[in-house]
């Protein structure tokens, strides 16, 4: 037997609330979220730490009551969902099959789908580092998983691979829970997590952050005993003799995220080369019509308070599409990231949907006073002075449609 | 002469302050505030977990609901770490008061109903 919802929901974590949350605000009235962890919330329940809302709520606060306030105002609202679902497929026609110990296997017929599904951390094997294959070497969120909510310690003697923020975020966890936590490495010579992670993870606790520097080794038995420092040079080649060796019970990886789209490749939706999310227009939407997708499952963020905003977007979005207020699929402005800009979200724009466009984007590494330059078909429309552009920092711009017409839109950082 | 990386925005300017507390190297009137502030009476929040019987989870995530001094962390994990809760509790629950008497309580940051 088909159920029948408006909108699926799937993930019930920051973007996913929020993004039920908004349909529902536009008058959305069938709606549900499918999670597959015991409760809602996403990763945002293992993030304990602070920081979090200063963006959404004016306020700080850490990941799990930010997550609460979500929830809360879920509940004021009548959308379902339910957990410890997990969704096996969707299909272009907006069938959503799930499972979980309640329902046994169910396929829900929708209106419109938002795919919120967050993302996974890259591992050991992404990277190939070279070596034993021991205990003791895990992903930075994982040890943040088993430590948070688990109530394990991963380590006594840790160090660190890559200088992403949730590395940083365990240093400093690790070091409170009683471990020594011996370096944090990082291959660019630049680090790619927030500056006050640095500053508060880090350096508050003497914490040396070995830019330049990777694993050259993993050594040991049954568990991790020691690691091979190896420093590089501009093109990230070893320099022999300037290897160090440290001795450790722990190696946590924090060594970049990658949106988890397992869904939405298996039915051939199209997917970015940077991002890794799908590939989307101004409405969120997919290679697919009805199929949104929004969060880390559609390009990574740094900031939660973006994931929710982004969200919010998608319910709009979605709620548009369902009401048939978004039927016209061809678009007429393309994306180009150009010199300096990693990428651009989203890749392509009808003009006819939107009164204003959001653009999301990365610069590929870090620049000091330049400008930013917005072309269209080749002519300049705008230049705009930024004091600095750092890859760890996701920026953005909205530009209003009267500005705009159809034809390639490109975005490129200038010297000043 | 002491140094600092700014952290009031992502530009992470490096600061210096002298011993008559004048900041160098800021770029705007925010940082020299931070600067100051780092130089003088450095505070931080702490976030942790504790024990909690429940049948949903094992780790109730807490903090500080004002900044302590910094130099006061690892006293504070130290408190923290004695304690053991049950449920339900609330988000935003004083689990103690005053910690140390430093002027901050350790709440609750998670709801758990049983």
């Amino acid at each position: 037997m088909m159920i029948h919802y408006d909108l699926v929901v799937i993930g019930g974590g920051s973007a996913g609330l929020a993004a039920a949350i908004s349909a529902y605000d536009q008058g959305i009235r069938k709606i549900i979220i499918l999670e597959k962890d015991p409760y809602l919330g996403g990763i945002l329940l293992q993030c304990i730490h602070n920081g979090f809302g200063l963006h959404q709520f004016k306020t700080e606060m850490s990941g799990p009551e930010y997550a609460e306030k979500y929830i809360e105002e879920l509940k004021t609202r009548a959308i379902e969902y339910r957990t410890t679902a997990m969704v096996l497929k969707i299909t272009p026609e907006l069938e959503v099959h799930y499972s979980n110990a309640n329902d046994g296997y169910q396929i829900i017929k929708a209106k419109a789908i938002i795919c919120a599904t967050g993302c996974s951390e890259r591992t050991r094997g992404a990277i190939s580092i070279p070596g034993d294959r021991v205990a003791g070497v895990m992903t930075a969120g994982q040890a943040q998983r088993y430590l948070n909510i688990e109530g394990y310690m991963v380590g006594k003697k840790v160090f660190i691979l890559g200088s992403g923020d949730i590395g940083l975020i365990m240093a400093r966890r690790m070091v409170l829970e009683g471990a020594e936590v011996l370096g944090v490495a990082e291959i660019m010579p630049y680090s790619n997590g927030l500056n006050r992670n640095i500053v508060q993870c880090l350096q508050d606790y003497h914490i040396p952050l070995y830019l330049h520097h990777t694993v050259k080794k993993i050594i040991g038995k049954e568990r991790v005993e020691k690691i091979i420092l190896g420093e590089v040079d501009d093109n990230f080649q070893f320099i022999p003799g300037h290897d160090k060796e440290f001795v450790i019970d722990t190696l946590l990886l924090s060594v970049g995220l990658i949106p988890s789209n397992p869904l939405l490749e298996n039915i051939g939706i199209a997917i970015h080369p940077k991002t890794k999310g799908p590939i989307v227009d101004e409405s969120l939407q997919t290679s697919i019509p009805g199929i949104f997708a929004c969060g880390n499952g559609l390009h990574v963020h740094d900031l939660v308070d973006f994931v929710s905003g982004e969200g919010e977007r998608a319910g709009i979005f979605a709620s548009r599409y369902i009401k048939g207020e978004l039927q016209a699929k061809q678009e007429n402005l393309i994306l180009e990231a150009k010199n300096g800009i990693s990428y651009i979200m989203p890749s392509k724009i009808n003009l006819n949907h939107v009164d204003q466009v959001l653009l999301s984007f990365r610069v590929a590494k870090p620049y000091l006073n330049v400008y930013l330059k917005v072309s269209l078909n080749g002519k300049e429309i705008k230049k705009i002075k930024k004091l600095y552009l750092l890859p760890a920092e996701m920026e953005s711009l909205v530009l209003n449609k009267d500005i705009l017409q159809a034809g390639t839109l490109t975005l490129e950082v200038l010297d000043a | 002469m002491r140094k600092f990386i700014c952290i009031v925005c992502p530009k992470g300017c490096h600061l210096e302050v002298d011993d008559q507390l004048k900041v160098t190297g800021n770029s705007c009137k925010r940082g020299e505030t931070y600067g100051i502030s780092e130089a003088t009476n450095p505070v931080r929040m702490v976030t942790s977990t504790v024990k909690i019987k429940s049948e949903l989870i094992t780790r109730l995530p807490v903090r500080t609901d004002q900044p302590i001094p910094k130099s006061r962390i690892f006293d504070v994990m130290a408190e923290i770490n004695k304690l053991e809760v049950t449920a339900p509790v609330a988000i935003k629950d004083v689990l103690i008061a005053n910690v140390l008497g430093l002027g901050s309580n350790i709440i609750a940051t998670r709801t758990v109903e049983k």
